[in-house]
């Protein structure tokens, strides 16, 4: 996410800006564990696009004779109450869950970093004003704001997304807001106000990039909390609607015969886990890659 | 003058290097000296040098992983300190020697009275009571000029200086014989600097203690102390007394430290430099380590590394000219 | 003042600075930072700033600079009401006016190359064209003594010399006529610091810069100063060229610095005044000489506001207890 953030503001920089991200993805391949999380990761995705052609089993199709089939050849994840084959379900999951948990961190993180960078770089009345107006949003329970807000934009998949991504980004600009604040002291800023840069380019392209990285592995991990609160809204029939599969619903959806048939519950739960740490991972290395001091 | 008395503090062949997966720092290089009962010994050298590696490893606080004791020996009052246990090392440690640290800032518990701090050095190592703990603490603060009313006050409401007594307190609270101070004036103005450094002169003097100072300021070291080592990258390069380094010095490293410090008695027009930057220490040159800085490098020096020899009497130096009779 | 006595000077000087006033809002009450300075510096020369930490000589630079914004008095640059800048008129200044750091560690983005860093001034001036912004570069870098294969370094992969030698370069980028070094020197090795003093001395010789050298170590400034003004507690207590300073100390505060100077010299045996007392923050001072609580020379004169008057011509000094610049303090019954 934050290689979006800096590369707009990198936009009107000059040269081998391109060479950086390039030194970045070189430094990243000698990090084993992140070159593990983006195979896995693209894998997903991968699967995900193409599970029209992959899945052995259309998605919806009911056949309540082979319902609560535990895994097998014919069913390698078996099959749910209504005996659609789980793993059919699970490939198209990837293209709601995934863009659920990526499209609302990505919109958490840059609401976050901008209005937390804000308030951050400027301290003071500002800071207070912006801070008590996220203590609020912070008050009331993640999954109820959810609720409502997905209640004021309506149903279906997009608002879903809208109304996560919104929900979260208070509890970003939390974060962003105190690794801003403790570099805004830092002589370095100074010196760019004296050589005349421009603030917005002082908060974006000098301050930022410096105070980010706590934030990386918040985001990935926040992918995984997106899933489980879409889920939720899914079966207040506010998030994305049945027979569509989405991996928090078959989640929630399998935790009623959790003593029968585990699998149900486990093999969603394990795949969103998956996601998650391979995100998490790939978020570790990027982290470390994009930091000059760890370049060995 | 009796041997034992000569050998309070001896250092042989000290070598220490800092081996991590990657590279390996040869801090410290064949490092020996001796200190003398009631003397005050400095240490001078520029960041990076060692000095601190030294003083660590001679009270056994080295972070061992990554530092590495290659080779060498402590002797305090003819007892090695690296082959005794750790039980009867933390005995040396305190009522021994004592380590007074660079940053007052850090080196205090903030949510412990002052006070406090300095009794619990005494109830740890003596056999006192509560009492007679807090009563020798009071006394101690006394003694470095701080009112014995501020026992019970905490770190925060004392200025830079106040801590550095504090530390002070603490350190001398057990009558060591040995004092190691590692830079106890660089984070202090001067004025306090005067102050402080007085204070410890004056302590050390009174216990016919020992001191082993370590510093990179040589108007320090001018006012402050009998003998001086001069370490560059990790290695002794001259020692002796005080007058042998700053009227008789002879080493080029020498001559540049002291050339390149503005004085204010003159005023010279440019300040002479030392040109380079110290030597890598995980790539050290096969020669000399001053080689490359040297302004009066020969072909030798690339070469052959010399040997710490004496000039005269008590006074050492290791520079290939000096060795080969110039 | 001198300077207003004589035209020629007045025309002279590049920065001038009258009553000027920082005053910060602390929880414990009012703290005077600079309280009620004046001075003057002449084209080409450097004024050394000494004082010990909490005088508030770091606070005047900053507000000399524009990071932080006076309360109170004027400051004329060039002969130019600079005292409140904004916007255009800002970013002009900071092109003849530049400042340059104590720690070159926190004054360097970690995450911006040698060449991005010096290059920087360049592209916010908007008057240079990539290509030459690539030469100009080059051109510094030569200039402060750092190699070009450093160009792509990052701050942590160089020493703290070279880092001071990138800050430099950063400084002299937009060729300002004034810069204002705060303590440039004193995180750096002393063979490290006599490179930078010379560079900056160097610099000053072929580009006839004007310096405000600010220190708290008394051999560096008088190495490098032309004139001298030593501050305690957010005022200035003694101004003077700087020899006659070093020779002829006549505020007791400053003979009590002096002293504590720790001599190379090891058969000079040194005459200490140590000082007793520590410092303490200007937070509602109450009128009169700052210094009182400290001084051995103090009296009740000492309780009334103190001004700064010339002694002799060039010394400025404000201590009610001396009268004349042969007989030093002289104690008043």
């Amino acid at each position: 996410m934050e290689k979006s953030a800096v590369n707009g503001l990198e936009h009107n920089q000059t040269l081998k800006k391109e060479n950086q991200v390039i030194a970045v993805l070189k430094r990243m391949r000698r990090n084993k564990g992140a070159m593990v999380g983006l195979a896995v990761f693209l894998f997903i995705v991968i699967v995900g696009i193409l599970a029209p052609w992959l899945a052995p089993y259309p998605y919806d199709q009911i056949d309540m004779a082979s319902a609560f089939q535990s895994p097998s050849l014919k069913h390698l994840m078996g099959t749910d109450n209504m005996g659609r084959d789980v793993l059919s379900r699970i490939m198209y999951g990837v293209r709601y869950s995934v863009t659920i948990g990526v499209v609302a961190m990505i919109i958490s993180f840059l609401g976050g970093t901008l209005i937390g960078a804000v308030a951050g770089f400027y301290g003071g009345k500002t800071d207070q004003v912006i801070m008590r107006l996220c203590d609020i949003v912070q008050a009331i329970p993640s999954l109820i704001l959810n609720i409502a807000l997905a209640t004021v934009l309506g149903e279906g998949f997009v608002n879903c997304i809208i109304a996560l991504g919104i929900g979260g980004i208070a509890g970003a600009a939390r974060l962003v807001r105190s690794s801003m604040l403790s570099i805004r002291k830092m002589e370095y800023l100074d010196a760019a106000k004296v050589i005349n840069c421009p603030t917005p380019q002082i908060i974006g392209f000098q301050a930022l990039p410096n105070a980010i990285s706590p934030m990386i592995v918040q985001a990935t991990m926040s992918v995984a909390r997106n899933i489980l609160n879409a889920a939720s809204l899914s079966y207040l029939g506010l998030g994305v609607q049945p027979p569509n599969p989405e991996w928090g619903a078959m989640l929630t959806a399998g935790r009623d015969y959790i003593s029968k048939y585990p699998y149900l519950t486990i093999i969603p739960g394990l795949v969103i886990i998956i996601t998650a740490l391979s995100l998490n991972l790939l978020g570790d290395g990027l982290r470390d890659a994009m930091d000059p001091k760890l370049k060995k | 003058m009796d041997s034992n008395e000569k050998k309070f503090l001896s250092v042989h062949n000290l070598t220490i290097d800092y081996v991590t997966y990657e590279e390996t720092v040869h801090a410290v290089r064949d490092v020996s000296f001796d200190l003398e009962k009631g003397k005050t010994l400095a240490l001078v050298g520029e960041t990076g040098a060692g000095k601190t590696t030294i003083a660590r490893a001679i009270l056994r606080v080295l972070p061992e992983p990554p530092a590495k004791v290659i080779s060498g020996q402590v002797y305090l009052n003819d007892k090695e300190l690296f082959g005794i246990s750790e039980k009867e090392m933390c005995k040396v440690r305190g009522n021994d020697i004592t380590m007074i640290f660079q940053d007052p800032m850090t080196a205090l518990n903030p949510v412990m009275r002052v006070g406090d701090q300095i009794a619990e050095v005494l109830l740890l190592h003596g056999k006192t009571t509560k009492e007679e703990a807090r009563a020798h603490a009071m006394e101690m603060l006394e003694q470095v000029g701080i009112s014995g009313d501020r026992y019970d006050d905490y770190p925060n409401q004392f200025s830079g200086g106040m801590k550095q007594r504090v530390v002070i307190a603490i350190a001398l609270a057990c009558n060591p014989d040995l004092l190691l101070a590692d830079e106890p004036t660089t984070a202090l103005d001067v004025t306090i600097q005067a102050q402080v450094l007085r204070l410890i002169r004056n302590l050390v003097k009174n216990r016919n203690a020992s001191m082993l100072l370590i510093t990179h300021d040589l108007g320090v070291v001018a006012q402050t102390c009998d003998d001086v080592a001069i370490i560059y990258a990790g290695q002794i390069v001259e020692k002796g007394s005080k007058e042998d380094i700053f009227d008789r010095h002879c080493h080029p490293y020498t001559i540049g430290l002291l050339g390149a410090i503005p004085r204010i008695d003159t005023r010279v027009h440019r300040l002479a430099t030392i040109k380079g930057l110290p030597p890598d220490p995980t790539l050290l040159p096969k020669g000399c380590g001053f080689c490359p800085r040297c302004p009066y490098a020969e072909k030798i020096c690339e070469e052959k590394a010399p040997e710490l020899m004496e000039v005269e009497p008590g006074h050492f130096c290791r520079w290939q000219r000096k060795i080969a009779g110039e | 003042m001198a300077a207003e006595n004589s035209r020629r000077i007045i025309k002279d000087n590049i920065i001038e600075v009258k009553h000027l006033k920082k005053y910060f809002q602390t929880s414990k009450g009012l703290l005077h930072a600079v309280d009620d300075v004046n001075f003057a510096i002449e084209q080409g020369t450097t004024l050394g700033v000494v004082g010990e930490s909490g005088c508030g000589k770091s606070t005047l630079g900053r507000v000399l600079i524009h990071l932080e914004e006076s309360t109170e008095g004027e400051i004329w640059f060039d002969g130019e009401d600079v005292t409140d800048l904004r916007g255009r008129k800002l970013k002009k200044f900071h092109e003849k006016a530049q400042i340059i750091f104590q720690d070159p560690y926190s004054s360097l983005n970690p995450r911006m190359t040698v060449e991005d860093t010096i290059a920087e001034p360049f592209r916010h001036s908007h008057r240079f064209r990539r290509a030459e912004i690539m030469e100009q570069t080059k051109k510094l870098m030569d200039l402060v003594g750092i190699a070009q294969r450093l160009r792509m370094s990052y701050p942590h992969e160089l020493d703290g010399g070279r880092r001071q030698r990138v800050v430099i370069a950063r400084a002299l980028a937009l060729e300002p006529k004034f810069i204002v070094c705060d303590e440039p020197v004193s995180s750096l090795d002393v063979s490290i610091q006599a490179q930078v003093l010379n560079l900056l001395q160097d610099l000053q010789d072929e580009r006839k810069f004007t310096y405000m050298f600010i220190t708290h170590d008394l051999s560096v400034v008088r190495h490098i100063s032309d004139n001298i003004c030593v501050m305690y507690l957010g005022q200035l207590v003694e101004t003077c060229a700087a020899g006659e300073l070093f020779e002829h100390p006549l505020h007791p505060y400053t003979q009590a610095l002096l002293s504590t100077i720790p001599s190379t010299d090891i058969h000079k045996k040194q005459e200490e005044t140590i000082l007793e007392g520590e410092l303490t923050f200007p937070i509602n001072p109450q009128p009169g000489c700052r210094f009182r609580s400290r001084c051995r020379y103090a009296c009740e004169a000492c309780g009334k506001p103190q001004q700064l008057r010339e002694i002799s011509p060039g010394h400025f000094l404000s201590c009610c207890q001396v009268n004349d610049r042969e007989n030093g303090v002289v104690r008043q019954q």
